[in-house]
């Protein structure tokens, strides 16, 4: 019998076999109030994020768990808060690997050494990292989790979506499945079907942006080496194994190695296990003793859709934004999506928030993006200059690097991935001028020791009123939404991340644990104005 | 604001050095030497608003 969906690649965990839903079997197609198209990690997280807000989600996915390679590997200090907020970051962090210590070559020599140091005062880490698989599985075992505490997410294995009709109020699907097709319909559509989606494609919308014409091998290589928990980058490596090199290490004796090889190669002879273990050897130096687990050859662009909101169709993670992987800004920007949307979708479908709020979940995510892919291309523009004076410059830089310290700031292998602030969005209230920058209005909420515990994980699901040093009620409640406070006193932490010269501080805080307002005192009104443009119910009219 | 009045201490043997400095050099290696110069003396400058000035002057046609 012909196979009506056939996997196109081979799975690392097998998670949501395939099993028949009734829906197959009803006259009529189904109405749902979300579906989401792509089981990946940001597909996950957005069903993750809706399930546990009480959204009944259906995600549909043309293959029945995660697939094999590690692919993305560095996961940011802000996904990890995300995940916890979600109730799946502990096992991440077990297992990831952490590290502070990089190292940065020029040929056959050691440019300079450096430490991140992340400044304390945090739960989680600047990243770690961690097979995308284990990521994934990470995300579909909290999930699994929820769904025994009652949160409606449904996910389909081996559906996958033929035609998408976009309507008013709804928008209807044609889902293939092993055992033929059904429709099914949906208030809103989420399309997290990454890069090469296929809903942008049947729905005929553009991606563009610019191609870099350059190769990188990619070799994931298992090793039992005492080699330390560094990250080592080569510019012109003297191992000639390619452009540029960088070694990491993963979980499980795991080391992500890439190559550039520049853009005229012969993909399939690179690809040769005894071609890409000549570049291993060249790196490693001889007598290493070690085996390929995965290799591939990729090419990267960076692109973004215009919009990422179409009527009843939202676009999240790879299928909106495409960057390169250097600064690690792919898989942690889509999280952030995910993060953004959910609350808003939630409330809107509550009836408590306008349709125009999903609007600045594209305005705020497109800002993000565009930061993202800024970031990228320069790193980009480093690694691979493009013409003959960008490649002096850069060559001058790693020269004047090893010996004066200015020039290691120019260096740039990637910049750590750090969340967009939100400045200037639709959604943002007053701001207190004493009070830090780093938490102003639309910035994401730093981290902080309370005796109670992060300050992260004592923030309410929905909205939260924080106080610190200053006098307010216990909770409000206003346009539908109930406002809980956290109350704190201030320590060294608080005032350097929260009060700045401020005696007191009130703070209204988003469900992404973004700020929305502040102040240095609690004005009822002032406040509730602020929670109803925070959820778009003001301008919008 | 960029100081574009003069403002060198000895102009003449500041000029004179910097022409001796790339004596024995091949034009490759003057143009490295000219970007890696470029770079510290930006650093020394810092500031972002008077070297887009800066920036803007030198690509002004003479």
């Amino acid at each position: 019998m012909k196979d009506l969906v056939p996997e196109r690649y081979a799975l690392a965990f097998r998670l949501y076999p395939y099993a028949r839903s009734p829906d197959q079997d009803t006259p009529a197609p189904p109405r749902h109030p979300v579906v989401i198209v792509g089981g990946g990690p940001i597909g996950l997280a957005t069903a993750l994020d809706l399930g546990r807000r009480g959204v009944p989600v259906v995600v549909l996915d043309d293959h029945e768990g995660v697939g094999l390679g590690s692919r993305a590997l560095c996961f940011s200090k802000r996904t990890l808060e995300i995940c916890d907020r979600l109730g799946a970051a502990r096992p991440m962090l077990e297992k990831g690997v952490q590290w502070n210590l990089g190292k940065v070559f020029h040929d056959d020599r050691l440019l300079y050494e450096f430490n991140l140091l992340p400044e304390g005062g945090h739960g989680f880490p600047a990243f770690i990292n961690l097979q995308q698989p284990w990521f994934e599985r990470f995300l579909h075992d909290a999930i699994v989790a929820a769904q025994a505490a009652g949160a409606p997410i449904q996910i389909r294995g081996r559906n996958r979506v033929e035609a998408v009709t976009p309507a008013a109020d709804h928008v209807a699907l044609d889902v293939m499945t092993p055992e033929g097709p059904y429709r099914l319909e949906a208030d809103w559509l989420i399309a997290c079907d990454g890069a090469r989606s296929s809903l942008r494609n049947m729905l005929g919308l553009g991606f563009d942006g610019r191609v870099f014409e350059d190769n990188f091998l990619i070799a994931d290589v298992k090793m039992k080496a005492d080699f330390p928990t560094e990250r080592w980058f080569w510019f012109e490596p003297h191992f000639k194994s390619g452009d540029s090199a960088l070694l990491h290490k993963q979980p499980d004796d795991l080391w992500r190695i890439d190559f550039q090889l520049g853009w005229n190669i012969d993909r399939a002879k690179e690809l040769q296990p005894a071609n890409i273990r000549a570049r291993v050897d060249a790196m490693l130096g001889t007598g290493v003793d070690y085996a390929l687990d995965w290799c591939s050859i990729y090419t990267f662009q960076c692109r973004r859709m215009e919009r990422f909101r179409h009527g009843r169709v939202l676009f999240a993670g790879d299928a909106a934004h495409q960057v390169s992987p250097f600064g690690a800004r792919g898989a942690n920007s889509g999280i952030q999506d995910a993060d953004n949307l959910g609350w808003k979708l939630a409330l809107v479908l509550a009836g408590r928030a306008p349709e125009t709020l999903l609007d600045s979940y594209e305005a705020e995510r497109v800002q993000a993006a565009d930061e993202n892919i800024l970031n990228s291309t320069r790193a980009t523009d480093f690694i691979t200059p493009k013409t003959a004076v960008s490649k002096l410059f850069r060559n001058a830089v790693l020269e004047l690097a090893e010996t004066l310290p200015f020039a290691r700031s120019l260096v740039n292998s990637g910049r750590l991935s750090l969340p967009c602030t939100y400045d200037g969005s639709a959604l943002n209230g007053p701001d207190c001028a004493q009070m830090p920058a780093r938490s102003r209005p639309g910035s994401p909420c730093p981290d902080a020791p309370t005796p109670e515990g992060w300050l992260l994980n004592r923030l309410a699901p929905g909205f939260t009123l924080l106080t610190v040093d200053a006098t307010a009620p216990d909770s409000l409640a206003a346009h539908g939404v109930q406002v809980p406070r956290l109350a704190l006193a201030t320590t060294p932490e608080l005032r350097d991340r929260y009060l700045g010269s401020a005696p007191g501080a009130v703070y209204l805080i988003r469900p992404d644990q973004h700020v929305a307002a502040r102040w240095a005192t609690y004005d009822a009104a002032a406040v509730t104005a602020a929670l109803a443009r925070a959820i778009g119910k003001e301008g919008s009219c | 604001m960029l100081t574009t009045e003069p403002n060198l201490t000895r102009p003449d043997d500041t000029y004179a050095r910097l022409i001796a400095s790339h004596d024995g050099l091949t034009e490759a290696e003057s143009h490295a030497f000219n970007a890696r110069l470029i770079l510290i003396l930006m650093n020394h400058i810092g500031e972002d608003a008077v070297l887009a000035e800066a920036l803007a002057q030198a690509r002004r046609p003479a």
